[in-house]
C-alpha cells in the first residue's frame, strides 16, 4: 500500500491513474488548481473506496507555496512514496511568437514549477533512499517544431532536467520515470479533431502505472510513438528545417 | 465548433451531420450554440432510430460527465454524473453489496440516456422501470438554471424527463435507490416451450417465483410452432461462485456484407440454437453479465447487419382477447420471413412509471430486429403498425425510427402535456418526426 501524490490530479490522465492507485489500496493526496473540480474528483474516488488523505487545490504555478504544500501532505500521509506530476498546458504558438510574456508563463507552467517540485520531492527521496517521481513530458519535447516549439521547449527541458535526475538518484534506488504521451483525448486537445492517432486517457494511465511499477526509465505511450518519434528525430536537420511541422 | 462531425445511431439506418461539444465536466451554462439550430444530449448512442440524432444541431456529449458524486453503502442511495455507464457503476457497487434496480440488455448506456428513455429490464413485471427509483435529478436547461426534480418538487419537469428522450434539458446528476444483493450470481433456469402459449403459461407461473423473466423467440416459426423459443428466469442467487472477470470477447471489426445474414442462415441459426438445449429444462449458476447482457460480449454486433444498417421495432399490447394481437404479429413477421434472430418477448407488469412518456404498460412486449431492405421492411413496419393500432398499443421511441405522427399521438396521449416542458432550445429528429409542427429554431 503505496502513498501516493497526484499534481494535477484533476487532468484526464490524473484521474484515471488515481482511480487505478485507488484501486490498488494506495492512500492518495490530490492537489489540482481548480477547486470544484478538485472537489468532484475527490467525491469520485472516495465513492469508489479510494483512501484520499487528504487534497489541496492551489496554483502550482506559484512555487512560492510549494514548501507550504509538502507540509501540508508530509502531515496527511506522513511520507511519500509515489508522485506523479499530471499537469500542464497546451501553449497557443501563435499568441506565444507574439508576446514574450505568455511564452514565459507557459514555461513557468511546463517547466519551471516542475522543477520546483521535484527539487522537493527529489531531496526528500534521496534521504530516505525510497521512492518513484513520474512526470508527464511529451512526444513534443523530442523534437522543435515550428508549430509547437513553446511548449516542445518546455517538455524537452523538462525531459533533459528528469535525465539528469535519474542519474542523481540512481545510486539512492530512487526511479523516476519520464512519461511520453502522443495524441491524447482529453479537455487539452478538445479543439483538434480527433483521429486514429489519439489515445484514450485509460490507456495511457495504465502504461503510467506499470511503468512506475516495473521502474522503467522512459516510456512512450501507447508504445508506437517510440517508432514514431525515432523517425522524426532521424530526419537531418537540414532537411527538418524546410518540413511544414 | 464549426466542424461538423457525422454521427449515427445504434441501428446505423440513419448518420446525419451534427456540431458536438464534449461535456468533460458538468457545466454551469450550455455551451454556446452558434450556427447549430438547437441542442440535444447524447450518452453512448444507443437508441436505434432517431431518438439520440438531431440533424445540424449541437450534441452534448455527456459521457465524460461519468463521476459518482456520492454512494451511501449503508441505504444504497447512489449519486452521479449522467454520463456515467452502468457497467461502471456495476462494477464498483456489486461488491459493496449493491446492484441497479432495474437494467435494459446492454450495460453500455449511460445513467442520462437509461432515464431520459425510462429504461425496462426482465424485472418490469415486479420492479417497473428504472424512472421509479430515481429519487432525484438536476437538470440544466436553456434559461442558464439548474432544476432539483423529484417526485415532489418540480413534480412536472421530473414526469416530463423520465422517459423524455432528453428533450427537456441537459441531465446533470441523478440520484436513485440501489437494491441490496447477496452476490454478483444468478440462479437462471431455462426452459424450452414449443408455442405461444406455452409462454403464456410459463411466464404466468414464474411471475410469483422469479424477479427476472424473459423469452427468446424464433421469429421465424411458424404454424404450431408459432413462438416457440427459450423461456429465461432468474433470481439474485443467496450465494456467490467463481467470477470471470475477462469472459470472451469478440468483437466485429468491420461491417458484414449485406447478404451474410439471409433467410437461410439466420433460419439455421434460428434452428440451432432452439434445439441446442436438448433437455427441456436446465439450471445454472451464472455471473450477472452473461445473464443480464449476453449480447454485450460481442463489441459492435450492430455492424452484423452491412452498410445499410438494421430497425429494431419494439411493441407491447395489453393482454385481452386471448393474446390474438401477438400471435397476428408473430404470423405477420413469420410470414415476411424478414426477422433477425434477435427477438425477445416479456410480459410487463402494472407498476406505474413516473415518467409521462414511458413506454412500459400492463402487457406483453415484443422486440424485433430487421436489417434494413428498404421500401419492403417499411411495409411490413406498416403491417404490424395496423395490428399494434388495433390493440391499442404502442411503440417504443428508444427503438424507433418509422413511427407516425398519428400514432404517436395515439401511443403517447401526454404529449401534450409533456410538450409544454420540451425546452425551447432542444430538438431532435425523432421529435419532428412526431411532431411535424414542431419548429427547428428554437
Amino acid at each position: 500500500m503505496a502513498k501516493s501524490v497526484l499534481f494535477g490530479a484533476t487532468s484526464a490522465i490524473g484521474i484515471e491513474v488515481a482511480k487505478l492507485m485507488a484501486g490498488q489500496g494506495d492512500e492518495l493526496f490530490l492537489v489540482a488548481r481548480d477547486p470544484q473540480k478538485l472537489q468532484a474528483v475527490e467525491r469520485d474516488l472516495r465513492a469508489r473506496g479510494a483512501q484520499v488523505k487528504g487534497s489541496r487545490a492551489i496554483d502550482l504555478r506559484q512555487t512560492e507555496h510549494h514548501l507550504t504544500l509538502f507540509r501540508e501532505i508530509q502531515s496527511a500521509l506522513g511520507g511519500i512514496d509515489h508522485a506523479l506530476i499530471a499537469y500542464g498546458t497546451l501553449s497557443n504558438q501563435k499568441a506565444c511568437e507574439q508576446d514574450f510574456t505568455l511564452a514565459a508563463h507557459e514555461i513557468q507552467t511546463n517547466f519551471v514549477s516542475c522543477v520546483s517540485l521535484l527539487t522537493n520531492l527529489a531531496n526528500q527521496m534521496e534521504q530516505k533512499r525510497h521512492g518513484v517521481i513520474a512526470v508527464i513530458s511529451s512526444v513534443a519535447g523530442d523534437r522543435g517544431r515550428q508549430s509547437n516549439y513553446i511548449y516542445g521547449a518546455s517538455k524537452g527541458a523538462l525531459s533533459i532536467f528528469l535525465q539528469g535526475l535519474r542519474n542523481r538518484l540512481f545510486q539512492a534506488g530512487v526511479s523516476v520515470l519520464t512519461i511520453k504521451p502522443g495524441f491524447v483525448d482529453t479537455p487539452m486537445t478538445s479543439h483538434l479533431k480527433k483521429n486514429f492517432l489519439f489515445a484514450q486517457p485509460e490507456t495511457v494511465a495504465l502504461g503510467i502505472v506499470r511503468g512506475m511499477e516495473r521502474k522503467k526509465d522512459v516510456i512512450y505511450v501507447p508504445g508506437f510513438w517510440w517508432w514514431v518519434m525515432f523517425i522524426i528525430r532521424s530526419v537531418p536537420e537540414a532537411l527538418f528545417k524546410r518540413l511544414k511541422l | 465548433m464549426d466542424q461538423k462531425t457525422e454521427i449515427e445511431s445504434w441501428g446505423r439506418v440513419l448518420k446525419v451531420p451534427h456540431e458536438v461539444a464534449e461535456l468533460h465536466w458538468m457545466p454551469q451554462r450550455l455551451p454556446p450554440r452558434e450556427h447549430a439550430h438547437s441542442y440535444l444530449p447524447f450518452g453512448e448512442g444507443r437508441s436505434y432510430g432517431d431518438s439520440c440524432l438531431n440533424d445540424s444541431g449541437l450534441l452534448l456529449k455527456s459521457r465524460k460527465m461519468n463521476r459518482f458524486i456520492a454512494f451511501d453503502t449503508v441505504t444504497g442511495i447512489l449519486r452521479c454524473e449522467a454520463g456515467i455507464r452502468l457497467d461502471e457503476i456495476l462494477n464498483i457497487t456489486i461488491s459493496q453489496g449493491w446492484f441497479l434496480p432495474v437494467v435494459p440488455g446492454t450495460q453500455y448506456v449511460t445513467l442520462g440516456g437509461a432515464i431520459a428513455n425510462d429504461i425496462h429490464g426482465k424485472n418490469h413485471h415486479v420492479a417497473g422501470t428504472l424512472g421509479c427509483f430515481v429519487k432525484q435529478i438536476c437538470v440544466l436547461r436553456s434559461d442558464g438554471l439548474q432544476y432539483l426534480c423529484s417526485p415532489t418538487e418540480n413534480r412536472d419537469l421530473f414526469g416530463a424527463t423520465i422517459g423524455g428522450l432528453g428533450l427537456t434539458g441537459l441531465i446533470l446528476w441523478a440520484e436513485i435507490q440501489m437494491k441490496p444483493v447477496q452476490s454478483s450470481f444468478i440462479d437462471q433456469e431455462t426452459i424450452r416451450y414449443s408455442s405461444l402459449d406455452e409462454f403464456f403459461k410459463i411466464s404466468k407461473a414464474s411471475e410469483s417465483t422469479h424477479e427476472y423473466t424473459v423469452a427468446w423467440v424464433d421469429a421465424l416459426a411458424s404454424g404450431h410452432h408459432l413462438g416457440r423459443g427459450h423461456f429465461i428466469r432468474g433470481n439474485h442467487s443467496q450465494k456467490s461462485g467463481q467470477t470471470k472477470t475477462k469472459g470472451l470477447k469478440v468483437s466485429v471489426p468491420v461491417e458484414l456484407p449485406t447478404w451474410v445474414l439471409n433467410q437461410a442462415t439466420v433460419h439455421c441459426f434460428n434452428s440451432i440454437y432452439f434445439h441446442r438445449q436438448v433437455k427441456k429444462q436446465q439450471a445454472k449458476h451464472i455471473d450477472y453479465r452473461p445473464f443480464f447482457f449476453p449480447l454485450d460480449s460481442i463489441k459492435n454486433w450492430n455492424r452484423l447487419y452491412g452498410s445499410r444498417g438494421f430497425y429494431q421495432y419494439q411493441v407491447v399490447v395489453p393482454f385481452e382477447n386471448d393474446q390474438e394481437p401477438i400471435r397476428e404479429i408473430l404470423k405477420e413477421v413469420a410470414k415476411s420471413k424478414k426477422a433477425s434472430f434477435l427477438a425477445v418477448l416479456k410480459t410487463f407488469g402494472n407498476v406505474p412509471s413516473p415518467g409521462w412518456l414511458s413506454f412500459p404498460r400492463p402487457g406483453v412486449t415484443l422486440a424485433l430486429d430487421f436489417p434494413n431492405q428498404g421500401a419492403s421492411t417499411l411495409r411490413l413496419f406498416k403491417t404490424l403498425d395496423a395490428i399494434v393500432r388495433r390493440a391499442r398499443g404502442a411503440l417504443y421511441p428508444a427503438k424507433d425510427a418509422t413511427m407516425t405522427a398519428e400514432d404517436f399521438e395515439i401511443y403517447y396521449p401526454r404529449w401534450r402535456e409533456f410538450q409544454a416542458w420540451i425546452d425551447p432550445q432542444f430538438s431532435s429528429n425523432f421529435w419532428r418526426r412526431v411532431r411535424p409542427g414542431a419548429e427547428k429554431h428554437g
